[in-house]
């Protein structure tokens, strides 16, 4: 089979979750209970039963029915929210865990990186966490020998390879940590979001590297929630939605359909978000984008931007709400976040809901891909917190003329207004007591 | 080709991939014994320092006090030879028991066979006895005793503590996974059994049959053995050593299948 580098058919991965016990009625049970649990657990144990103490019938599917074809030298993006089996699906396939149902077969030796610096210990030194995670990602001692220099270089870290590591600052590890693992030869690379470390110089060298890898024609499975690193970096993308395959094909389409989807309507239930966080209360109803009025998911930058979020009201509940909200971009840093707590729901409120419209005249964001995440308490503690709630795309603005390009991704994710002065100095006298006549300005 | 699918009941042992991993178990032994005493300001003395320390105790509460036979040898020497291989069973054991828990991180993110990890907790302790053994050397050219012919048998009766260390190492560190009890059990476990081996006496004090079926503790065989071959005890605990040999034998294939059929389980509940 030359035609196939991974072949997937109907992968399934089922986790126990629960961690709550039985109730018990009355006192006498639950001693009874507490008496007999370790004697059941011992008996599940000894019959090979994993979970120990979970309930073994509150489970979840991870992942579900996932069936691909991979051919070789692919380089295929997985992407999807968090919990959406991304992860999951990595593990199975380097096979650090086993699927619940279904197979699949590998063609060539798999080197998988879930994670850069497995295995280093703090106490060795540069030069022996080399050979010891080498090692361990599956490279030979000779190999590890001959590409020593490559690595330390790649590295950078010459002066302190025979330093122990726990000496080292944390981008030093970092990038010692992944020379390594970027020197894997496999024939099939699976790459989980390791990406999202080390200074932005270390980041795209790293990508670089990883694109050279995808040229060489190996097979790269990669997950990442940065979609121009997945553009930048894949042809093909897989988009994996509550553990199933939702979309699978040429990665530009494949993005586009996850961003409009995350953006669907403009509006977006929230009641069964799936990004909420374990709260006591569901407060945020649904969210509305929109732009001067006109509802939008797509924005554009230094132009207005507009959200609406309907939440329940219970003045028993919460005399005073307050809400707030945060943007991220999508290495999930949030850029800014705001809360207000100044609403006390009326008593005679008949529909129990009210709306907190946020206005951001000129929104000072470049070009790219940003989540909304939203938050309603009381002020004193969290009620219900939603991340991602949504998501909305930023273009860049044909009105801004004297910006005739939008700006490139390393300029960062903040568009702000600014004045440029410029002159010629002719005499250095006098220089702070007057101000500069001034031979040009720009007003960006 | 990798085939991957669930897999049900006893697995396969697969002890070529485990070869394959070899180099791997080389590192990690490496690992082991390159880490283990950084930062301790004796170093490397601590694999002497406790076997020795307990021979001094013992000689003075059961030699001297309690006055407790010792095959017609000197009791330093006679305890000494039984608490070289023991420390080293203690150690492996303890060490490999925890050893999957303590690779938690290792086990989540990357794939290999687990059994290379309690292996090398296991062997990393023949350093220890190394050390431990060239005092025992020493102790036994102070007291002027010549070992035995017997002598070639050693690295076999070595290899039978590092399978039954392995052995139960294998039972216990695939429960302690899933069951954080066993490491309180460990530190009980080897105390009860240090006093069940024949360490601060002699078998001898037993009358046959009752004398071989002690040989169903494994470290009693070899404690006996050790004894026999350096020392020249007067009778061959033959039929012990092989009492002995069949129960670490029990120990450690039982214990190879229960680690593989629980290994399924070990990335996602560790």
């Amino acid at each position: 089979m030359n035609d196939t580098a991974i072949y997937l058919e109907g992968l399934g991965k089922q986790y126990r979750i629960g961690s709550r016990q039985e109730r018990y009625r009355t006192l006498r049970d639950s001693l009874v209970g507490a008496a007999a649990a370790p004697f059941r657990r011992v008996g599940r144990l000894l019959r090979g039963q994993a979970g120990g103490g979970a309930n073994p019938d509150e489970t979840i599917w991870a992942l579900k029915d996932v069936s691909l074809r991979i051919r070789p030298g692919e380089t295929v993006g997985i992407i999807g929210r968090n919990g959406a089996g991304k992860s999951t699906l990595l593990k199975i396939l380097s096979r650090i865990t086993e699927p619940t149902e279904g197979h699949a077969d590998i063609y060539g030796r798999v080197g998988s990186l879930l994670e850069v610096g497995t295995g280093f210990h703090p106490e060795l030194t540069g030069r022996e966490n080399i050979a010891l995670n080498g090692a361990i990602l599956g490279m030979r001692r000779r190999e590890i020998a001959r590409k020593f220099d490559e690595i330390v270089a790649f590295a950078e870290v010459e002066r302190f390879i025979d330093t122990p590591v726990k000496h080292y600052s944390s981008g030093m590890y970092l990038r010692l940590a992944f020379a390594v693992a970027a020197h894997l030869e496999p024939e099939i690379l699976l790459v989980d979001e390791v990406l999202a470390v080390g200074d932005a110089a270390f980041q795209k060298k790293c990508l670089g590297k990883m694109g050279d890898v995808a040229k060489e024609g190996r097979t790269v499975l990669f997950v990442s929630h940065s979609m121009s690193a997945i553009l930048n970096l894949c042809r093909t993308a897989c988009w994996l939605d509550v553990g199933r395959v939702r979309q699978y094909g040429a990665a530009a389409e494949v993005v586009q359909s996850y961003l409009s989807e995350g953006v669907a309507g403009q509006e977006r239930d929230l009641t069964r978000h799936p990004g909420r966080r374990k709260g006591k209360h569901i407060l945020l109803q649904s969210v509305r984008l929109s732009e001067d009025g006109t509802p939008t998911a797509t924005f554009r930058t230094a132009g207005a931007f507009e959200f609406a979020v309907e939440c329940a009201a219970d003045p028993q509940l919460f005399p005073h709400l307050s809400l707030g909200f945060a943007i991220r971009d999508s290495m999930e840093t949030i850029l800014f976040a705001n809360s207000m707590t100044q609403y006390t729901p009326p008593a005679a409120n008949t529909t129990g809901r009210c709306v907190f419209r946020v206005r951001i005249d000129r929104l000072p964001l470049n070009p790219g891909t940003y989540s909304l995440s939203l938050y309603a308490g009381n002020g004193v503690y969290d009620a219900d917190i939603i991340d991602g709630a949504i998501l909305f795309e930023v273009l860049w603005n044909t009105d801004l003329d004297h910006l005739l390009y939008p700006p490139p991704a390393y300029w960062g994710p903040l568009h702000i207004p600014l004045v440029w002065d410029f002159a010629t100095i002719e005499s250095r006298s006098g220089a702070s007591a007057t101000p500069e006549p001034t031979d040009g300005r720009a007003v960006l | 080709m990798v085939h991957i699918a669930p897999s049900c009941g006893w697995a396969p042992l697969r002890l070529r991939e485990l070869w394959e991993y070899r180099e791997l178990l080389y590192f990690l032994i490496w690992r082991d014994v390159k880490v283990r005493y950084k930062q301790t300001v004796l170093g490397a003395a601590w694999a002497i320092i406790q076997p020795f320390f307990t021979m001094v105790v013992f000689s003075l509460f059961f030699g001297r006090l309690a006055q407790v036979p010792s095959d017609g040898l000197p009791y330093p020497v006679f305890a000494y030879t039984a608490l070289v291989p023991w420390s080293f069973f203690a150690y492996g054991l303890a060490q490999s028991s925890d050893s999957l828990v303590a690779s938690a991180n290792l086990i989540k993110k990357i794939y290999f066979p687990r059994l290379v990890i309690p292996i090398s907790g296991v062997i990393a302790g023949l350093v220890d006895f190394a050390l431990a053994f060239v005092v025992l050397v020493g102790m036994m050219l102070c007291y002027g005793i010549t070992p035995t012919g017997n002598v070639v048998w050693l690295p076999l009766l070595l290899l039978l503590a590092l399978i039954t260390a392995l052995g139960v190492g294998l039972w216990l560190s695939a429960m302690n996974v899933q069951f954080r009890d066993v490491r309180y059990v460990i530190p009980f476990l080897t105390q009860f059994w240090l006093f069940a081996t024949p360490i601060a006496y002699p078998s001898s004090l037993l009358d046959e049959p009752w004398r071989t079926l002690y040989g169903i503790n494994p470290m009693a065989g070899v404690v006996e053995g050790f004894r026999w071959a350096l020392l020249g005890t007067a009778s061959a605990p033959g039929p012990i050593i092989l009492v002995s040999a069949l129960a670490a034998s029990v120990l450690l294939i039982s214990g190879l299948f229960y680690f593989r059929r629980m290994e399924k389980t070990f990335a996602d509940v560790v």
